[in-house]
């Protein structure tokens, strides 16, 4: 269908040099392999996006069908598009207390989230930069972290609520407690992985252990600290939302937690779609932000 | 004769668990000051072990080495390493890798300006200025190792230590930075201490050669001075009798009296 359109744009972009091509000989040859890019960029977007696009199309329909018929417990989505139409065309509606657009439910979880990832990062790295320099400290810490990473995020709530006696530094700690884990784990592994060439250009050069860790540690061991990084953004949005159900608030978890209680299975439906979107996008932003700082570290 | 560097009663024993290595056994060598000095054996034999011990990487187990007759045991850029693999850092440009050393080792004599001039100055003696902004995935090994020397140079220490510079490069490449070695001793008189398995690469640099026996427990088995006048130029050389009898003598070492033998 958009065969015939394409063909007419490039068409339309080849035309105008030819017509005034008689002086600038080079004129030519130059335009048409842009129009070329251009068509094959339209290409290859096109068979990313459109399989997906077919998929997602699919699955509507099977849920449309399954769950159209009367009696049935999850709403189709047609009727989900119709009950959350509200939430989703205006997400900025503030009716006080915890009637609030989504867009304030999403942020105050991103804003926890962001507390407790930018705490863990920070302790994990430092952690992590110990236990993989030093072997008595690892022999001394790794045991406990194998141990306490395998504890389920929630398991630690009621321990927090009861140190902390609130919601927020509760919710805090859970997402720190969760995501330090594989920040700890995976630094480690890089510091320990730093080739001992690099070690001896420093020892050669004489950096002091403030250079040696901000000039070779650090960007050597860069890669391995964003994989973690990433796995723990991943954990800490996992975490939240389930805390959140927990501890009540604004925020995503409760919100969910609320339209069950409300039987608004069409608002729960809404806000699972933001929360996959969201961490889909965390974990894109973490991993791009690795890719631009580990860049000529990886290779060799 | 003033003995600038003093290797001094070396030895080396590694320690694992219950089983104890003797790797380097009363190793002493006194180099002079702008001596360009090869050791060569058989891998295995402990030449790198040795380097490291002077580069003072590793620790002896015995003896020590005298820099200017004061003992040095760690390392330091009074004597720079140009290692095998060029362990240039990958995140940085070359012209960032070669100022790490400069910064540090010029940090309080010179301004920043002067240590800029200096980086340059350095990639330029080894051809390399025009790269500064490369960085090192982006150039080719004999270009990696170049700023290697550079890096090491910039420095300006006492002693020069090369371990195995140009093994991992090609022929073509090899003999052309070899030549680039010959003319930068030339020039600046820099003390150099090489250890090499090549022993074209060594007769054609060294002033003297260190021939060192198989391990364990290695020794210097013996040295040769190579009586050439330099400038040498590789393609005289190939028919000069002087240089092939330095040869036929390291050969001989080598591979009559202290043939490899496979490592049990």
């Amino acid at each position: 269908m958009s065969m015939p359109a394409m063909k007419a744009e490039m068409s339309a972009v080849v035309t105008p040099p030819a017509a005034t091509a008689a002086p600038v000989v080079t004129m030519t040859p130059k335009r048409t392999p842009r129009a070329e890019t251009y068509a094959r960029m339209a290409k290859e977007t096109a068979a990313r996006v459109v399989p997906p696009l077919i998929v997602i199309a699919l699955l509507l329909v099977v849920w449309e069908l399954i769950c159209r018929r009367a009696g049935s417990s999850l709403p189709p989505p047609s009727k989900v598009f119709k009950d959350t139409r509200e939430l989703i065309l205006d997400p900025f509606f503030d009716h006080g207390g915890i009637d609030k657009g989504l867009f304030w439910h999403l942020s105050a979880s991103l804003q926890r989230v962001a507390y407790g990832f930018s705490l863990a990062a920070v302790a994990g790295i430092a952690l992590g930069t110990l236990v993989g320099q030093s072997v008595w400290a690892m022999r001394g810490l790794d045991p406990l972290f194998q141990v306490l990473r395998t504890i389920p995020p929630l398991a630690w709530l009621p321990l927090s609520l009861a140190a902390f006696r609130d919601g927020q530094p509760s919710a805090i700690f859970v997402i720190f407690i969760t995501s330090v884990w594989p920040i700890i784990i995976n630094t480690a592994v890089g510091i320990r992985n730093i080739p001992q060439d690099y070690r001896n250009v420093a020892a050669v050069v004489q950096l002091n252990p403030l250079e040696f860790f901000t000039k070779i540690m650090i960007p050597a061991a860069a890669p391995y600290m964003f994989t973690g990084l990433r796995i723990g953004i991943g954990l800490s949005w996992l975490a939240i939302v389930a805390a959140e159900m927990l501890i009540g608030g604004v925020g995503i978890g409760f919100f969910i937690w609320d339209a069950w209680n409300s039987s608004h299975i069409s608002e729960i439906i809404l806000a699972l779609f933001y929360v996959g979107i969201i961490g889909f996008v965390l974990d894109r932003l973490i991993a791009g932000l690795g890719k631009v700082v580990t860049r000529g570290t990886a290779a060799n | 004769m003033q003995a600038y560097l003093k290797l001094d009663h070396i030895d080396k024993v590694f320690t694992r668990g219950n089983a104890t290595t003797e790797v380097l056994k009363d190793i002493n060598l006194t180099i002079e000051k702008g001596e360009y000095v090869s050791i060569i054996g058989h891998s295995g034999c402990g030449k790198s072990t040795l380097l490291n011990i002077v580069a003072g990487l590793t620790g002896a187990t015995n003896g020590g080495v005298l820099l200017e007759n004061r003992e040095v045991n760690s390392p330091g850029p009074d004597r720079a390493v140009v290692f095998q693999n060029h362990s240039l850092l990958p995140w940085l440009t070359v012209y960032e890798n070669v100022k790490l050393g400069v910064d540090k080792v010029f940090a309080r004599t010179k301004s920043r300006a002067e240590r800029d001039a200096w980086v340059m100055h350095n990639l330029s003696l080894v051809q390399m200025a025009h790269a500064k902004d490369k960085r090192p995935s982006e150039i080719s090994g004999g270009m990696k190792q170049r700023v290697g020397i550079a890096r090491a140079l910039a420095m300006e220490p006492k002693v020069l230590l090369l371990d195995e510079p140009f093994g991992a490069l090609d022929a073509l490449t090899r003999a052309h930075l070899q030549d680039s070695a010959m003319a930068l001793h030339q020039k600046l008189g820099n003390t150099i201490l090489m250890i090499t398995h090549d022993v074209d690469e060594a007769v054609l640099l060294s002033d003297r050669i260190v021939m060192m026996t198989n391990g364990p427990s290695a020794r210097i088995g013996e040295v040769l001075e190579v009586p050439l006048a330099r400038p040498r130029k590789r393609l005289e050389l190939a028919t000069n009798p002087g240089y092939l009898k330095c040869r036929q003598r390291v050969l001989e070492f080598l591979y009559e009296r202290h043939s490899f033998v496979e490592a049990a």
